[in-house]
């Protein structure tokens, strides 16, 4: 049920990607994209009433071995974030160069002045 | 607390329509920056402190850039979506690809069984009952980020590099043609 | 854009909590291997001091104190350093491989500690570097160097 909401946000970010005609709309639906695929990826390696996987002095090992989430999703997640903030830089910085060179944000209009 | 992260799925369902589907492209902003804290309240409630940390920043900054870069006084807003036949294909493709992606889930261990309970010797579960020991870090996220699992760390930042390089790339020939201020000319050099 | 930066309201409490958030940020990078933390956060969190500059002060005045060719430079700097931490591996006599962590083998040290986990600080400190000026240059880039403007007005 909750992975299905976290895909219904998925979704709803690729409707926006396949539909809209506003390049900053599409970067948006990318975004949004992005962040329903991040949560996905750490839902899966959650546990129940787990704890962090973080050690700390007074807290027994085994309890840590019992009860830990899952880390690898978690570190993967990381580095996908800061990668998707490189990314969204990128599109946005292509967008710019769109809008300084055909003055719409519309792709439409940028196709048709394309020729 | 199942409840409560379905709750929140939902408000950044909803988040995410509204900044589709709002004419204000400013509004539009501000409702994806609400998805993205959707998310990092998520990821705190799923015990995931560390990943929840960045993007607090990281989406101030996208905020902050995409209001400054992209959106300015007197943009022309238009409406409307590309086509109507082909609006309806990509309707019908998404709900078929929507409805195939929910018996995925059928496959799926419940919310709350991580992949790795289930598997006896599973990496992940390795990492966490050798981690202190092999590496000395007391946080296993850390011990797998920079130890285990360097590489991912290496190819993200040879990623990282290689977006900005072309971020940089796309903007400068712009600011090659004029170049009025002196640190731009500095730069380009 | 306003070069001049704000009111010299948001200019004096700038002034006031600068220093501790780049504490913070600091502390997030050296001790991630302990605490929740790491390259990640504490490079975001670092480059966000100079967003705030930026913002606060206008252009000028954040230029002055990290100037771009700075920024690339320690972008490069952060990539080699952590590039080099992984060759030490193959290069030293302990393991032979890439990415070992040559120096928690030679030297355990006890948990817990500041100085215990190898190499885990050394790259914590090369990503944070490496983070924290990409993200700054992103931002110069995207927000400062250029004016939007619309080539029919120039018509």
């Amino acid at each position: 049920m909750l992975y299905a909401l976290c895909f219904l946000l998925f979704m709803v970010g690729l409707y926006g990607v396949l539909v809209k005609r506003n390049l900053i709309k599409i970067i948006i639906s990318l975004i949004i994209m992005e962040s329903a695929v991040n949560v996905f990826i750490v839902m899966v390696g959650y546990r129940k009433d787990g704890i962090a996987p973080i050690l700390n002095k007074t807290m027994q090992h085994q309890e840590l071995v019992q009860r830990a989430v899952d880390p690898v999703p978690q570190a993967l997640v990381l580095t996908a974030i800061v990668i998707g903030l490189g990314v969204t830089a990128m599109t946005i910085a292509i967008a710019m160069r769109l809008y300084e060179r055909f003055g719409t944000y519309d792709i439409q209009e940028i196709k048709r002045l394309k020729g | 607390m199942l409840e409560f992260i379905g709750l929140l799925l939902l408000f950044m369902v909803i988040a995410a329509i509204v900044a589709i589907e709002t004419r204000d492209l400013l509004a539009a902003v501000i409702s994806v920056t609400a998805v993205g804290f959707g998310v990092i309240i998520a990821f705190f409630y799923m015990r995931a402190p560390d990943v929840a940390i960045v993007p607090i920043v990281v989406e101030v900054l996208i905020l902050v850039i995409l209001i400054r870069a992209t959106l300015r006084v007197g943009l022309r807003t238009f409406i409307g979506n590309r086509d109507f036949f082909g609006m309806m294909v990509t309707m019908a493709m998404l709900a078929v690809i929507f409805l195939a992606g929910i018996r995925v889930f059928n496959d799926f261990p419940r919310f709350g069984v991580p992949v790795m309970a289930r598997i006896v010797d599973a990496p992940s579960r390795f990492y966490i009952a050798n981690g202190l020991k092999e590496t000395g870090a007391a946080n296993i996220v850390t011990a797998v980020l920079l130890d285990y699992r360097a590489y991912d760390t290496l190819g993200e930042a040879t990623v990282l590099f290689t977006a900005i390089m072309g971020a940089i790339a796309v903007i400068r020939k712009k600011a090659r043609k004029k170049t009025t201020e002196p640190e731009v000319s500095e730069w380009e050099e | 854009m306003a070069d001049k930066g704000m009111t010299p309201i948001v200019k004096t409490i700038t002034g006031w909590v600068k220093g501790f958030i780049m504490l913070f940020g600091i502390y997030i990078v050296l001790y991630g291997h302990l605490t929740p933390g790491g390259g990640f956060a504490g490079g975001v969190i670092l480059a966000m001091v100079f967003v705030l500059l930026t913002l606060a002060y206008g252009r000028e005045e954040a230029l002055r104190r990290f100037r771009i060719g700075v920024a690339s430079e320690l972008d490069s700097i952060g990539a080699l350093m952590f590039l080099v931490i992984a060759i030490l591996g193959i290069a030293g006599t302990l393991g032979g491989k890439f990415f070992t962590n040559y120096i928690a083998k030679a030297n355990p040290g006890t948990p817990f500690e500041l100085f215990s986990a190898g190499i885990i600080p050394l790259c914590n400190i090369a990503i944070a570097l490496k983070v924290a000026s990409s993200l700054f240059l992103v931002f110069i880039l995207l927000v400062l160097m250029r004016v939007i403007h619309d080539p029919r007005e120039k018509a």
